[in-house]
């Protein structure tokens, strides 16, 4: 719409980045071992529901102003049904990053590797979901902002184009911020940015049968069905700043959570029941 | 990478706007004063913008001993890459040991950048810290006096336990409305330390175009304790006892979907799924059954009192403290019990 000058002629190149992630919000009863920790297992591995709108903000630039998009996951090679899942809604190329020198990243180590895969493509945009269901940090988006010197626009709800520049609507938590941003620049997309589209049948009929090397005997497919595939070295990620090696984070301890277990307590509606309750909230400086 | 500094201080990030603080600084002051106490070094507030000196005042009320002042007309309005230059030469200077922030949009925007240009470690959204002893189960490497990084993890499910022991200083965000602010120490004084921002020559990519607040009346966000409203309270008139509550205890006031649907109250103090996610420090939930979009958006909360008729009312679930009876009844003998108790 406003591809005002030479250098826009071919629209923007656009990548997003996806997750896989277990479906969290459901945790039930069978999810739930007899020790109280988490069966992962027992949990739906699911498109991380703010990637989706990371997806659509990124197909509603191509689809106004032209390019193209392309999305890269990280992960097992199970990841590969979120990238198909992309390409069905209309992404052009997907890329899967595996590796096992990646296991046990931290969002440092994350953000580094995804990093140095989204430099290969050379995007005037990148795009995230503000965060993931499973660790819900919101913090790998601007670490790989940081790390390719792009602008960083979190919480990002509306978006047009201007030539060279970006304008940009976000939630700042006490307002509405409209930003004018140079490209190149990475933004953080929340649900408000709106619903990933459905797929049409006929891209689902055609990209349902598209398979990474690791799917298919470690041979690429031929022509647009390839999803291509990329190991750490293959993005030039040094191996001292992937995975457990490269994450300065340690998980000291996990204890589980049961719902309300134990801490509930029934206060009888009566002053003396409710001035008690008042009384331990004073005490302990909930209130005052 | 940093140097391990054990005598580095305890830094927290005073972020305001338009010259204004919010409680976060003063929460993370509360936090911050402890660990420093228990490490021996002083707590700094590390307070940027400009023209904002004036803030530093209630800032050493609030605990701290320092406040680290950076002042440039480009940090006046909060722009991720400005800040970043400006946080990350200061820790170059000063060398913190631990550096927190509130887990704000702005919070979560600027610690994530400093800690990827610094390469040290980050824990999101904290629900507690405390002081204490690692050992890597790997290397059997032990450390001493670091930072427990405590926060729910996959959905709430799990409480993980992050440390960060080599790569400093330790760095997390920290949620809103949990830690408790110190009493105000009038006429607490301390050191102010001017810094230059560094920022001469610096390209900000970013030029924000405009700023359009929201009401402040209802912050629910912001708000450390809420009281919210269901269909069982009835009617708009008797929406009014939950304003009288929240005006006793301090509070902002909230709806469920089906109170905001029957007009009780205004879309904008919708909690849940579809309206805002609360984690209040108290949460007074009244005649609202508790369906699980509602439950999305405030199961957070650190405590929850339910009122309800229905002793079976899911609500109850998720509550700290459960109290079956009318609120027409229970909530004026709270306020009667708080205004008796100077709450």
């Amino acid at each position: 719409m406003n591809a005002s000058n030479n250098h826009r002629e071919g629209g923007y190149n656009c990548v997003v980045c996806i997750k896989q992630v277990p479906d969290t919000k459901k945790v039930t009863g069978e999810a739930m071992k007899a020790d109280g920790t988490i069966n992962r297992a027992a949990l739906a591995a699911i498109f991380n529901p703010e990637d989706r709108n990371a997806l659509e903000a990124a197909l509603r630039v191509k689809d106004i102003y032209g390019g193209k998009v392309t999305v890269i996951a990280m992960g097992l090679p199970a990841a590969c049904a979120i990238l198909r899942e992309a390409l069905m809604c209309g992404a052009d190329k997907a890329y899967l990053v595996t590796d096992r020198k990646a296991a046990g990243s931290d969002t440092l180590a994350t953000s580094y590797i995804l990093s140095c895969a989204i430099k290969t493509l050379n995007p005037d945009l990148v795009f995230c979901g503000r965060q993931a269901i499973d660790g819900d940090t919101a913090q790998t988006g601007p670490q790989i902002a940081e790390k390719l010197g792009f602008a960083a626009i979190t919480y990002l709800e509306d978006l047009k184009m201007d030539g060279d520049y970006a304008i940009a609507t976000r939630d700042i938590g006490t307002g509405i911020e409209k930003d004018r941003v140079k490209l190149p620049a990475l933004f953080t997309v929340t649900e408000k940015f709106g619903e990933l589209r459905p797929f049409s049948v006929h891209r689902a009929m055609k990209y349902k049968k598209a398979k990474a090397p690791v799917e298919n005997g470690n041979q690429p497919l031929e022509g647009d069905l390839a999803i291509g595939q990329l190991s750490c070295d293959d993005i030039g990620a040094e191996a001292d700043r992937c995975g457990f090696a490269g994450s300065p984070t340690n998980v000291h301890k996990i204890v589980s959570v049961v719902l309300a277990g134990g801490d509930y307590r029934e206060v009888p509606p009566t002053d003396e029941g409710i001035g008690s309750l008042v009384s331990g909230l004073i005490a302990d400086h909930t209130i005052g | 990478m940093l140097q391990d500094r054990t005598q580095g201080e305890v830094w927290v990030f005073a972020e305001q706007e338009e010259g204004v603080l919010s409680d976060v600084p003063r929460e993370l002051l509360g936090k911050g004063r402890e660990l420093a106490d228990k490490l021996g070094v002083k707590l700094a507030a590390v307070l940027m913008g400009d023209g904002v000196e004036a803030l530093a005042k209630p800032l050493f009320e609030a605990g701290a001993d320092v406040v680290h002042l950076v002042e440039d007309k480009e940090l006046k309005v909060f722009r991720g890459k400005a800040y970043r230059h400006a946080f990350v030469s200061l820790i170059r200077e000063c060398s913190p040991q631990i550096v927190i922030f509130g887990a704000t949009h702005m919070g979560r925007d600027l610690a994530p950048a400093v800690a990827s240009e610094l390469r040290c470690g980050l824990t999101a959204d904290c629900t507690d810290l405390q002081i204490g002893d690692y050992t890597d189960g790997k290397t059997k490497e032990s450390f001493t006096n670091i930072l427990m990084q405590i926060r729910p993890a996959f959905g709430g499910n799990i409480i993980a336990t992050i440390v960060n022991p080599r790569n400093w200083p330790q760095m997390a965000t920290v949620r809103e409305g949990v830690m408790k602010p110190l009493a105000v120490q009038e006429g607490r004084t301390g050191e102010l330390v001017r810094h230059a921002s560094g920022l001469d020559g610096v390209e900000i990519p970013v030029e924000v175009l405009e700023i359009v607040r929201r009401h402040s009346s209802v912050n629910l966000k912001g708000a450390r304790i809420i009281v919210a409203g269901g269909a069982g309270v009835g009617s708009k008139e008797n929406f009014k006892l939950l304003y009288a509550l929240a005006d006793a205890i301090g509070g902002a006031v909230g709806g469920s979907r089906a109170a905001v649907d029957l007009g009780y109250c205004e879309h904008e103090r919708q909690i849940g799924q579809t309206g805002v996610t609360v984690r209040p420090a108290l949460f007074i939930s009244c005649g609202i059954s508790g369906a699980v979009q509602h439950l999305a958006g405030m199961q957070d909360s650190a405590k929850i009192i339910a009122i309800n008729t229905d002793k079976d009312a899911p609500i109850f679930k998720v509550a700290h403290y459960g109290i079956v009876g009318d609120l027409n009844v229970v909530i004026p003998k709270m306020i009667k019990s708080i205004k008796q108790k100077g709450g």
